[in-house]
């Protein structure tokens, strides 16, 4: 059986590695605050605060490094001072990420 | 019912739905029937309740849980006595009644009146983490983690693990839960062969003490289609056999590990289904 699993490796292996750092993770985590959904609920709140945002059309994700981990916060705000020039511009975005990014005349107003 | 006994509780558990709770939670109950001990088991899964079913049981719930929380019933109108084990007893969940009916202090009081008329308390613990899975867990003394050897599984125990270090009156006062896994569902060549997780992956894993290893088996599926447990339906089957080890070690007795292998052998090839 040994000689068989040289040459036709299964996924268990890929299972294992996968939870032991999925796990130690979790583990580290567990008794801390879901740290993603507190800034998720502030900064929409301070957000909520000064312009008024669809909720469907917030996009928030997090990458997870091994040294470095990312949150982006994008979320679409209807843009109420259609510029009657720019009839293109119908949305302003405002995404916040590492260092904010700003897309538009209107989020530039804002941050 | 004889007074004076301290039951030992136990709480059967996973985190996962479909691991095999109820199935293990019936053998082990009537296993250790079987082996002389006053034993009821309880369904904490409040409405859907499963283990009445699996039992043989559904056509003789009169009362539930709920009922005596609330005071409708008393405790003894609501225990269902197995029809093949005068030592094994039912409590079932109820099946439609909300589920905040099953609050902290009716549980603790149902658990404190049954300590003292069993050896043991078995407590079938619904899936999820929610209110149902942390009273099922909230009196434990020991707890039987049920995990399959697959990555969800995994996962979901090692959370249900922190739960009961950290959630349980035993945890609270300091002290520690005796947590015992039990590997179901196991396929020992699909291991073997690296395509399943192996026992010693899971152990690495989890790193808490091995108390059995059920084999995947269609004694399993046969038992709780007839609605007896498969200790009792089937003894001599691989499930049965391992379960029972698993029960003797969780009395204490120092029983060898084996990793149990279904392979048919000519004779139960032979003489069919049964004889297996």
């Amino acid at each position: 059986m040994n000689l068989l699993s040289l040459f036709r490796r299964g996924s268990a292996p890929v299972a294992r590695e996968r939870l032991q750092i999925l796990l130690a993770h979790e583990r580290e985590t567990r008794n801390q605050p879901d740290l993603l959904g507190v800034l998720r609920e502030e900064i929409l709140a301070v957000i909520a605060r000064h312009v008024i945002y669809d909720p469907d059309k917030v996009q928030i994700s997090m990458d997870r490094g091994s040294t470095v981990s990312t949150l982006a916060v994008d979320i679409e705000i209807p843009n109420r001072r259609r510029a009657s020039g720019a009839a293109s511009q119908q949305l302003s975005r405002l995404a916040l990420s590492a260092g904010a990014t700003t897309r538009s005349q209107w989020t530039n107003g804002l941050v | 019912m004889s007074e004076g006994k301290s039951a030992r509780v136990l709480v059967v558990t996973s985190g996962k739905g479909g691991v095999g709770k109820t199935t293990s939670t019936a053998a082990i109950g009537a296993a250790l029937a079987h082996l002389g001990e006053k034993v009821v088991v309880i369904d904490f899964d409040v409405g859907l309740r499963n283990l009445d079913l699996v039992l043989g049981a559904e056509r003789r719930v009169v009362f539930d849980l709920i009922n005596v929380i609330n005071g409708v019933a008393k405790l003894p109108q609501a225990l269902i006595k197995d029809k093949r084990l005068e030592n094994l007893f039912l409590l079932p969940a109820s099946q439609t009644r909300d589920k905040d009916a099953l609050t902290e202090d009716g549980v603790a009081k149902v658990i404190a009146e049954l300590r003292t008329k069993f050896d043991w308390i078995v407590c079938d613990s619904p899936a999820g983490i929610e209110r149902g899975a942390t009273l099922a867990m909230r009196h434990a003394d020991a707890a039987i983690i049920v995990t399959n050897p697959e990555v969800s599984s995994v996962r979901d125990s090692d959370r249900i693990i922190g739960l009961l270090d950290s959630k349980t009156e035993k945890a609270e006062r300091g002290e520690c839960v005796d947590k015992h896994l039990l590997i179901t569902r196991y396929h020992p060549w699909r291991a073997a062969r690296g395509e399943m997780l192996s026992i010693d992956d899971v152990l690495e894993i989890l790193s808490i003490p091995l108390i059995g290893i059920i084999p995947e088996s269609e004694e399993v599926l046969r038992a709780s289609n007839v609605g007896s447990p498969v200790t009792l339906n089937a003894p001599l089957s691989g499930p049965a056999r391992a379960y029972f080890d698993a029960t003797k070690r969780l009395k204490g007795e120092q029983i060898p590990m084996q990793i149990p292998s279904e392979s048919r052998g000519l004779f139960n090839k032979l003489f069919g289904r049964k004889a297996a």
